[in-house]
């Protein structure tokens, strides 16, 4: 099943457990989703629940907000991550803070969710995912699956939480397949998944790097005998730093592998609370692979030169093990 | 015995006597609550922004007095005289002011954030027009569900000029939401004339764009807010479609606590301030009550002596009420999730 197909399931089956989730968003019903993931849902359960909106990123997010303060539970789409900085305010000023400031009686059951990331040439106003800025407010929950299986399930619990969550797939991913368990389950967050067994370095990754990641260890094994565990933390907050310390013990090394910016991204995040945790437990610095610090550009190989690649990896691990 | 003396001057609509002396009395708490909070604040009992309602009291109460106890209401940091027309607790609401565990949001919230969800009262909100969509989504709600229920949501003449109030607008049309947008045009954006920020000063003419119903009111006369209120409530709850209406007031005192009469003479006249202040609905309202035989001398007294009352003690209860304990710090981050203390 692709990635794109487990979540329009869970996104069924929560429709139809709960009558109060509703779906809203800019062409997610009569044209079926922009990446398609609503195909098929306006027709089966009503515009009432299937909401198309006019082109307004505060409109939506406040929408949602405003109807999840009364019990509902909307997932709102973004057409993209990038956009939603439009709704940036309704994001953190209102989703993130509305439980704490009214003394937690007000809770916001709500999920915003859409693409994330880039890679297909779309330019820096579309392939910006800033995932860091979310995961900095208190109040708002993040999470990054990597594979069908995980975005079903992670979706399901994402609609069922009680708390907003910033629910971030990547475009790249959305033709990705993978076994997906039948019937209803859900992936916890804050419990990061060991994609990977390995003894010499621990990469650390989330959302579609993880795939990267596990492509370049597959190499590494395979050429050097380097054996990497791979981890895919999956939700970036709640974090699940047992994990990442547990592997750490195991190999005494570390890079970071995502494709926020390296400047003040999350594998600083990362590695400062490994520092604080587990500073004798390194043999060397952690380092990270990440995208450059620039507006992601639109030549091909301008692009591919901004995003992490399975060389980078490569070369960092070259370089903690040397 | 009162009724056989003449009235001189209509009651609207389904008002009686006894309602119109209980909204008289909640515009007389607000006030005193209000005049209470300038020397709590001094004291440095209170602290961040504190704007008070002093002059827009018959807007709050007179919309307020037409909801049900199941309908729901958002509105603008300038949030006490919203609050108490709703019924809040004065005192819950003077101990949120005072940051005391005691208050309405436990004094996570202060004066910009007030709330009480039994009420339906989904907050007072400190971005300005950041709530206009809130209610769309409330409106929307509602209408989910299928109930005759209204959202109240009362912004400022400044949150006219914010991008998504516009977009709150829209879609409240085209969804046909059941959400009264209260727009209270107190002239000023703090010190920004409303004829400076806005390409077309009258506001319910700006929305009419929006394909839905809209009207200018005058906010000074509870009887006028009352029955037009009244009105628009009744028709939002009965077709139902959203309402925008433009409510003319005035606000007497600054914008917020910062903003003295020195600072005021910068943007407006004593003479402008005296010409308002000349239309007060406390005091016409007062007038009308003499005049029409609902009231003697000696009630007003009695009534404008409980209302302080009530704001003293009110302000009494805050002082003497605890402050928040500081593991309530890390607590209503999240609904189900601690969070980590990283010193
Ligand atoms: C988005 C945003 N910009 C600026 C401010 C600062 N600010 C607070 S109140 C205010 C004036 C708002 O005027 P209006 O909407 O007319 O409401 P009033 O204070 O007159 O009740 C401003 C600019 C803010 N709180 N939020």
């Amino acid at each position: 099943m692709t990635y794109r197909e487990a979540l329009r399931q869970a996104l069924t089956e929560e429709m139809e457990r709960d009558p109060g989730v509703f779906i809203l968003g800019e062409e997610v019903g009569r044209y079926q989703g922009t990446f398609r993931v609503t195909e098929g849902l306006l027709q089966r359960f009503g515009e009432m629940r299937v909401v198309d909106t006019p082109i307004s990123e505060s409109g939506i997010a406040g929408m949602a907000i405003g109807a999840a303060m009364i019990g509902l539970r909307p997932v709102a789409e973004f057409m993209t991550f990038s956009f939603a900085l439009i709704a940036a305010d309704q994001l953190v000023n209102h989703a993130a803070k509305i439980l704490y400031m009214f003394g937690g009686q007000i809770a916001v059951p709500v999920v915003f969710r859409g693409p994330a990331g880039g890679g297909a040439q779309l330019s820096a106003q579309h392939s910006h995912s800033l995932e860091s800025w979310y995961a900095h407010i208190p109040g708002l929950k993040v999470v990054t699956p990597a594979t069908p299986a995980d975005a079903k399930g992670m979706l399901k619990t994402a609609i069922r939480d009680n708390n907003p969550v910033i629910f971030m797939e990547h475009a790249k991913l959305y033709s990705t397949r993978g076994e997906v368990p039948e019937g209803d389950y859900t992936v916890p967050f804050g419990v990061a998944d060991v994609k990977r067994e390995g003894s010499d370095v621990t990469l650390i990754s989330y959302s579609q790097p993880v795939l990267l990641a596990l492509q370049a260890a597959a190499k590494l094994a395979e050429t050097e005998g380097i054996e990497c565990e791979v981890i895919d933390l999956r939700s970036l907050q709640p974090l699940d730093m047992e994990t990442i310390l547990r592997s750490i013990r195991k190999t005494h090394r570390a890079v970071v592998v995502h494709e926020d910016h390296r400047n003040v991204g999350f594998g600083a995040e990362v590695i400062a609370r490994v520092q604080e945790l587990a500073f004798d437990e390194l043999d060397a610095p952690v380092l990270r692979v990440a995208s450059a610090d620039v507006p992601i550009p639109y030549a091909r190989n301008l692009e591919r030169a901004a995003f992490p690649s399975e060389e980078d990896i490569i070369r960092a691990v070259k370089r903690v093990l040397a | 015995m009162k009724a056989e003396v003449p009235v001189k001057k209509a009651l609207p609509g389904s008002l009686t006597p006894q309602r119109l002396v209980e909204l008289y009395r909640t515009m007389l708490l607000i006030r005193h609550f209000e005049e209470q909070c300038a020397p709590a604040y001094r004291q440095g009992k209170m602290g961040g922004y504190m704007h008070v309602y002093i002059g827009q009291e018959a807007v709050a109460t007179g919309f307020i007095a037409h909801m049900r106890d199941d309908d729901y209401m958002l509105c603008s940091y300038r949030d006490h005289g919203h609050a108490l027309a709703r019924g809040t607790d004065p005192r819950r609401v003077m101990a949120e002011l005072f940051g005391r565990y005691t208050g309405v949001a436990k004094g996570k919230g202060g004066s910009m954030h007030l709330v009480d969800v039994e009420r339906g009262f989904l907050g007072g909100y400190g971005i300005v027009g950041g709530m206009v969509p809130l209610a769309v989504g409330v409106g929307y709600g509602i209408r989910y569900r299928g109930t005759d229920q209204v959202c109240l949501c009362f912004f400022g003449d400044g949150a006219m000029n914010i991008g998504p109030v516009h977009e709150a607008l829209n879609m409240a049309a085209i969804y046909k939401v059941p959400v009264v947008f209260i727009c209270e045009n107190n002239r000023y954006a703090m010190a920004t004339p409303i004829e400076f920020a806005s390409a077309v000063p009258n506001l319910a003419e700006r929305a009419k764009q929006y394909g839905m119903p809209t009207k200018q009111i005058g906010g000074m006369d509870l009887l006028e807010v009352y029955r037009e209120a009244e009105e628009i409530i009744r028709h939002v709850r009965t077709t139902p479609e959203p309402f925008f209406v433009e409510v003319l007031t005035y606000r007497f005192e600054g914008h917020g606590i910062a903003d003295n009469p020195t600072n005021q003479a910068l943007y407006r006249t004593k003479e402008e301030i005296e010409y308002w202040r000349q239309r007060d609905p406390i005091v016409n309202t007062a007038r009308f009550l003499l005049e029409s035989g609902f009231a003697t001398e000696s009630e007003l007294l009695e009534w404008d002596t409980y209302a302080k009352q009530q704001a003293l003690e009110a302000v009494a209860y805050a002082d003497a009420s605890p402050e928040p304990s500081i593991e309530e710090l890390y607590r209503d981050v999240y609904t189900d999730m601690e969070v980590q203390e990283w010193r």
